[in-house]
């Protein structure tokens, strides 16, 4: 192949997906395990390897400490903006990180910053796509909430990096998912993407014309998502709970993350059920129902639905639109199911009164991915598909300067189309002075104290002079990415005067740099060890297949010493399930494999069309993709088709 | 850079029209396989482009940067300048920098005072009604420009720009008035 493709990546607070453009669709990759969906689990497993997805979720439930999720909640983020997450999210924070620093986060007992976790969710992902298409994957485009400041941009960017892949841009979320609903035809109009994620909520309006996607307002809240529903469930559980039994598991990690997990059953089943059971075994002893009606469910959630209206009046203000002149109402994010949501979105854009409902026919999980999946397929080349399409999108933050009295100049106004630039000049105080110190903010508010720090830089080298003599020309440059560039002459002189920039909340390039070399050391030992988590899944697919069909009238039509080698092969392979032994342990499931092949011949005879089958043949497909770059069988049946 | 004449009433259709059109050109999205210096040129030229559609499409921001072109030199001032006071309003500003100073002292003292609070509501309302009258009034000469240009009449471009700058200099203290009254409701 020429041409290297480039892939979309959806990297979620909850799950992350990889995607890419098949002639003149985007598709979603599967996971070797065969899901669309990676979790946005990072777990450690032996030594400083790695776990992701969901092969990382087993730990979370049974060793929480040794596993993160929705990481993407502090990415870019200090520790005084995550107070609030604290209260509800098991992060074990190393304690002596300072304000404006990054953070770090301890699993087991080593320390990761927040972007070497996503960047090992990406390096999964990454893995996906070279397993997919048995080639080398090294460009991407990565979606990030349109509501993201540049600190979170940044620190998504380094992720990228540190996985190896080189980011050609960052699409905004809800801007990624009016790509993907903009290929089926030729579309114009004004149309608004409310996206309802895990971890954030983005509102996007946007204006189509001839292929070009042109977003006039977005708004939103990175701190708003289906996460913030299940706290509220979780609240309620352990409220119950210290009043029934008097324990107070607020400070048991594994019982929240038992309790996390039926409360999230519980909601999805509130979205097709008028009633659902929270049914939770905890870890410790004790066993926690409870009925929840979706009245219940709705009054509850209300609150945490309601913060989404004004983002989107906020929008429409800014967009100088009223809500009958959208067209139509995209719903993106997996909280957007929710029946009382897509109430509340119709509500505000007034959609029953015009006869109207939102869209929802791509899957709001994978929608973002797929629209990653077509700029992908832009800024690679194009195709037919995508060759008039265009993304004109905006800055979601006011970007400012602090002036004199803390209070903040803003340079670039929030909505403005990026590329966006401003230049200010800046002059000396003091007889003789070589630097000036330039402290930009990024944000609404009128003092500097209320927005985001996004660095402090220092104008050095300039040539003394008188005071207010020296002319320095700062220029701000917002890129295509929302990312921010600074450079700076002095005018007088011409000289360029040095930036010495020092994010906030950000890594230095050397910070990047080491950290992508501390991951190749451990490549060898993550490859191993990944290799051992899948093929311990194989085993216990095989395992439970065997357990289950014990019962099948089959089973008594094989021969005796035929039961019995089932029998000891399947008690061998799981004490070898138990061990680090790959090449014992691939053995050993190859063995039960076959020796069950009879069996599963005998059942088919008994014109059952019976799981094992499937499950049988997929554990043969899986064998043939083992390598992490090693095609895939399906994939590559579909390469010759297209041939 | 979109080839349009300096009138201040202009075709939006078309200006977005031209927009697009240098857009699709520009964009990186479209440079993103080209070199490093290709890409360089794309970046600087589409953040050129954007920031021009930009205070175009803005009637307030198109008719400054017309009236800069002019040779006309606003005041960045931020603040509230005394010096700068519109004589008519000298009365008016006075009682509400009195009224201000009070509402400062007593949330320094952490008091609370609803009266005046209601009535800095209602003047920050009555000058930021002032703000649309202005807008309109900026709006009504864009004709007399255009008109002035059309016949090159250089006594007539001079009337409509002293006009509009006055409207627009004016405009710009009643915006700080607004803002310094609408910081100091929210500080308490």
């Amino acid at each position: 192949m020429a041409d290297e493709r480039v892939v979309g990546i959806d990297l979620g607070t909850t799950n992350s997906l990889v995607a890419f453009m098949q002639s003149d669709k985007p598709v979603v990759i599967p996971g070797e395990d065969g899901l669309n969906l990676v979790p946005s689990v990072v777990a450690l497993g032996g030594g400083r390897s790695m776990l992701v997805g969901n092969g990382a979720r087993p730990i979370l439930l049974s060793t929480p400490e040794r596993a993160i999720y929705s990481v993407k909640r502090l990415m870019g983020r200090g520790v005084e903006d995550v107070v609030e997450e604290l209260k509800f999210f098991p992060f074990r924070l190393v304690d002596d990180v300072q304000p404006g620093e990054v953070l770090r986060i301890k699993l087991g007992e080593t320390e990761f910053t927040p972007p070497e976790i996503s960047a090992h969710i990406l390096r999964q992902l990454k893995r996906n796509a070279e397993r997919y298409f048995g080639a080398p994957v090294t460009q991407a485009v990565i979606t990030v909430p349109a509501y993201f400041n540049d600190a979170q941009r940044q620190a998504t960017k380094d992720a990228g990096r540190m996985a190896g892949l080189e980011v050609l841009r960052l699409v905004n979320e809800p801007t990624a998912a009016a790509l993907a609903y903009g290929l089926d035809r030729e579309k114009e109009g004004i149309i608004a993407v409310y996206d309802f994620g895990g971890g954030t909520f983005d509102i996007s309006i946007l204006k189509l014309h001839e292929g070009i996607f042109e977003v006039i307002a977005t708004n939103g809240d990175t701190h708003l998502g289906g996460d913030d529903i299940d706290n509220l469930l979780i609240a309620i559980a352990l409220d119950d709970i210290a009043g029934d039994t008097g324990t107070d598991l607020r400070r048991d990690a594994e019982a929240i993350q038992a309790i996390r997990k039926a409360v999230i059953e519980a909601k999805i089943a509130l979205s097709s059920q008028s009633m659902a059971q929270i049914d939770v075994q905890l870890p410790k002893g004790g066993h926690y129902r409870r009925e929840l009606s979706r009245e219940q469910f709705e009054q509850l959630i209300q609150p945490v639905v309601a913060r989404t209206m004004a983002p989107c009046r906020d929008a429409l203000r800014d967009a100088h639109l009223t809500p009958d002149q959208i067209d139509e109402v995209v719903l993106v994010g997996g909280s957007t199911r929710i029946p009382v949501v897509q109430q509340l979105v119709s509500e505000v854009f007034e959609l029953p009164r015009r006869g109207k409902a939102p869209r929802t026919e791509l899957n709001p999980d994978e929608v973002v991915a797929l629209g990653a999946a077509v700029q992908a397929n832009i800024l690679g080349g194009g195709s037919k598909a995508t060759e008039d399409m265009l993304l004109l999108d905006v800055t979601p933050l006011s970007l400012g300067i602090e002036a004199l009295g803390g209070v903040v100049a803003k340079i670039i106004q929030r909505n403005s189309t990026i590329p966006a630039s401003a230049s200010e000049s800046f002059t000396t105080g003091v007889d003789g002075q070589t630097n000036v110190a330039i402290h930009v903010l990024q944000g609404e508010r009128e003092m500097a104290k209320d927005c985001r720090s996004l660095a402090r830089f220092d104008l050095k080298g300039i040539p003394p002079m008188t005071a207010g003599m020296p002319r320095i020309e700062v220029k701000f440059l917002i890129d295509a990415n929302g990312i921010l560039h600074v450079s700076a002459l002095e005018q007088r002189s011409g000289k360029q005067a040095e930036v010495a920039v020092k994010p906030a909340y950000g890594l230095t390039d050397e910070q990047v740099e080491s950290m992508i070399l501390e991951s190749f050391d451990h490549a060898e030992e993550d490859i191993h060890l990944r290799q051992l988590v899948e093929t311990r899944n194989e085993a216990e697919t095989i395992l439970s297949a065997v357990e289950k069909h014990r019962s099948h009238p089959a089973w008594q039509l094989l021969e005796p010493d035929e039961r019995a080698e089932i029998n000891s092969l399947s008690a061998e392979l799981t004490v070898l399930k138990q061990g680090d032994d790959l090449q014992g342990l691939r053995a050993g499931t190859e063995a039960l494999d076959k020796a069950t092949h009879r069996f599963a011949e005998l059942m088919m005879d008994d014109a059952v069309t019976s799981a094992i089958k499937g499950q049988t043949m997929q554990s043969a497909d899986d064998k043939l993709g083992q390598g992490p770059t090693a095609p895939h069988p399906i994939a590559q049946a579909e390469f010759m088709e297209r041939k | 850079m979109f080839g349009l004449p300096p009138k201040l009433n202009l075709d939006a259709t078309a200006l977005e029209k031209q927009f697009y059109r240098y857009s699709r050109k520009l964009h990186p999205d479209v440079h993103a396989r080209a070199s490093q210096q290709e890409q360089e040129w794309s970046l600087a030229q589409t953040s050129l482009l954007n920031d021009a559609y930009r205070t175009l499409k803005n009637p307030l921001d198109r008719t400054k940067y017309l009236l800069k072109l002019e040779g006309v030199q606003f005041e960045e001032d931020r603040g509230t300048n005394p010096s700068k006071v519109p004589a008519d309003l000298l009365e008016e500003v006075f009682d509400l920098n009195m009224q201000l100073d009070e509402l400062r002292q007593n949330q320094k003292m952490g008091e609370d005072d609803p009266q005046l609070r209601q009535d800095l509501e209602a003047a920050k309302n009555q000058f930021a009604g002032q703000l649309s009258t202005l807008d309109e009034q900026v709006r009504s000469r864009w004709a007399a420009w255009d008109e002035a240009w059309e016949q090159n009449d250089e006594a007539g471009k001079t009337a409509a720009k002293d006009a509009m700058t006055a409207l627009l200099q004016r405009r710009s203290y009643l915006q700080n008035l607004v803002r310094d009254v609408e910081q100091t409701l929210g500080g308490s």
